[in-house]
């Protein structure tokens, strides 16, 4: 395994995902395979290569500083599993 | 309708669209007839997560209204699916998702707009892939999408659903979204025709994003004539998608119908090699002797780096989606989990349980690739090597005008046959994800069977070259009617 338990659960908390402890190992294993798979990338030779961030090379288009979208909050909260007077709850942040 | 409906089920997009505008039969006749279909010989299939019967039926009689005036669109009363990554306001929105499966989109992606704009009838959304992660369809939450041509098979995926339905005569067409190959390959293994247009030619706007640097929506359809119609409608520029293209819109339509006359057909040795089941190279090599036989010449070319494109693939689109699926967080939309103890617990057992197996591992796989020690060596090498990829195809477009050959290694696979392996599911896209890492127009059509199951031959253009395309598929469609063959019990 090129990954250790300890790592995946480490991986799992930047991802913000609690995994079941009955799908950890399955987790190791195939997360493993799929690092082992793209390690083999390290092999090709890129010096002197610009990565690519946009599949036709280009920049980021800039559209004008102007109010475009209308008020629409209650539409939109209403997908929200729990809002109060417009705010979204969430638990308690701070003591 | 008795015998209409079984009439009208049979015909293209083009071919519902003359019969409307000659009154043969409404819009309203038209769309009842294939709801029944959807509901009745379809239901099987499990092609549908959503069927909006009512909304269609009202769409349909207004549809029917313009064409008594004479004020009709380009689709005016014409039946149309969106798959379930398309937001659709007021419509349940999904993306096969757990975790959105009581999303009802305040909004309508561009895709949607235009096409709806254009008087498209929308009878439902389509199942897919749980987040467009996967290649069979067995990753969405609603349960896998059965393949017309065999039960016991996927459709492919993700936009399996979209694939199967217009297999099963279920609607002349539906949308659906391509990242590393999820139009193309599910168009091939079901005998279908999908296209996937170039990067930014369709506005990913109200698309539920997964790879945004790979994204791109497209058309599947029973002839290159319907995606043409279609992707005229669907294509240019959006301000409100900030990698669409600025590029003007050819007119489809009139670019089909030219010869393939002095056509220049490239061939990627490796395509052919000991990967690719014989019995989809037989039919492969058979579509193109048809096109040569037309004046069209076949090169060979090489793209030296093509075995590196599924390990960059499988870098780039996990970081990308690890980036983009931050935001199911159970705050603003989406399932949340109950009684959570702090926020932290929140968003960890929201997402734990909100996403399925696959989507949990290429989020992992992203934050990985991503992480602290691990970018340089993951991320910023794939995107480097994505560079010599999109390298070797643009001096392979300067001897050529397509790239042809197999659209997927084999046909239609079993369903549970992959599903522990992922490696060997990812390999199912090792031909089309070429395409998506160069922002290539890519598309499959049908070209013959392996074993009673459709192959799909494989067409790759330069950058907006989807007219070519288009025309080539049509002129080989002209001459053959492998696209013409139903599923048994689907005709």
């Amino acid at each position: 395994m090129s990954l250790s338990k300890d790592q995946v659960q480490h991986i799992a908390t930047l991802a913000r995902l609690t995994l079941r402890e009955d799908e950890i190992d399955d987790v190791v294993a195939k997360l493993s395979a799929i690092v082992d798979f793209v390690d083999q990338l390290q092999a090709a030779p890129t010096d002197n290569v610009d990565p690519m961030a946009h599949p036709l090379n280009q920049g980021q288009r800039l559209r004008a500083d102007r109010v475009t979208e209308t008020n629409e909050r209650d539409r939109i909260q209403a997908n929200a599993p729990a809002v109060q007077g417009g705010l979204y709850l969430v638990p308690k942040v701070i003591e | 309708m008795g015998q209409d409906a079984e009439s009208l089920h049979g015909r293209t997009l083009c071919g519902l669209r003359d019969g409307l505008a000659r009154r043969e039969f409404s819009s309203v006749d038209l769309t009842e007839a294939l709801l029944e279909r959807i509901s009745g010989v379809g239901a099987p299939l499990n092609a549908f997560i959503t069927v909006t019967a009512e909304l269609a039926l009202q769409q349909a009689r207004a549809a029917d209204r313009l064409l008594a005036s004479g004020k009709a669109g380009a689709l005016t009363g014409l039946p149309i699916v969106h798959k379930d990554l398309f937001c659709t306001r007021g419509v349940l929105t999904t993306c096969g998702s757990r975790i959105l499966d009581n999303f009802v989109s305040p909004y309508d992606a561009t895709v949607v707009e235009r096409l709806a704009a254009a008087g498209a009838v929308m009878l439902g959304k389509t199942n897919m892939d749980e987040f467009a992660m996967g290649s069979s369809n067995e990753t969405s939450y609603f349960g896998p999408v059965r393949n017309p041509w065999n039960a016991a098979l996927s459709p492919g995926g993700s936009s399996g659903g979209s694939a199967a339905a217009v297999a099963a005569r279920l609607v002349p067409a539906a949308t659906g979204t391509d990242t590393g190959g999820s139009i193309r390959q599910p168009a091939a293994l079901t005998g279908t025709t999908g296209i996937k247009p170039t990067y930014g030619r369709v506005s990913r706007y109200g698309m539920v994003a997964f790879a945004s640097s790979l994204d791109q929506a497209g058309v599947i359809t029973r002839c290159a004539e319907d995606a043409a119609l279609l992707l005229g409608v669907m294509a240019g520029f959006d301000p409100r998608d900030s990698t669409s293209a600025e590029a003007p819109v050819p007119d489809y339509l009139a670019g089909l119908g030219k010869p393939v006359k002095g056509l220049r057909i490239g061939i990627v040795r490796q395509h052919f090699d000991a990967g690719l089941d014989p019995a989809v190279a037989g039919p492969v090599r058979d579509a193109l002797a048809v096109l040569e036989a037309q004046g069209a010449t076949t090169v060979e070319v090489d793209l030296p780096n093509l075995d590196l494109s599924v390990p960059t693939y499988y870098v780039v689109a996990p970081a990308e989606a690890s980036s983009n699926l931050s935001r199911f967080d159970g705050v603003r939309y989406g399932h949340r989990a109950d009684n959570p103890k702090d926020l932290l617990d929140l968003y960890c057992r929201t997402r734990g349980e909100g996403f399925g197996a696959e989507v949990k591992r290429r989020i992992m796989t992203g934050t990985y690739v991503l992480s602290a020690g691990y970018y340089d060596a993951y991320y910023l090498k794939a995107q480097k090597v994505r560079q010599l990829i999109s390298r070797d195809f643009a001096s392979a477009f300067e001897q050529v005008d397509v790239i042809a050959g197999p659209t997927a290694p084999t046909p239609a696979f079993a369903l549970g046959d992959k599903t522990d392996d992922p490696i060997q599911m990812y390999l199912n896209d090792i031909y089309t994800i070429g395409a998506n890492l160069a922002g290539l127009p890519g598309m499959s059509i049908p070209c013959g069977f392996a074993g009673g199951l459709p192959v799909g031959l494989h067409l790759v253009g330069a950058h907006f070259g989807e007219s070519t395309l288009l025309n080539c598929a049509q002129q080989y469609q002209a001459l053959t009617d492998w696209h013409r063959a139903a599923p048994e019990g689907y005709a």
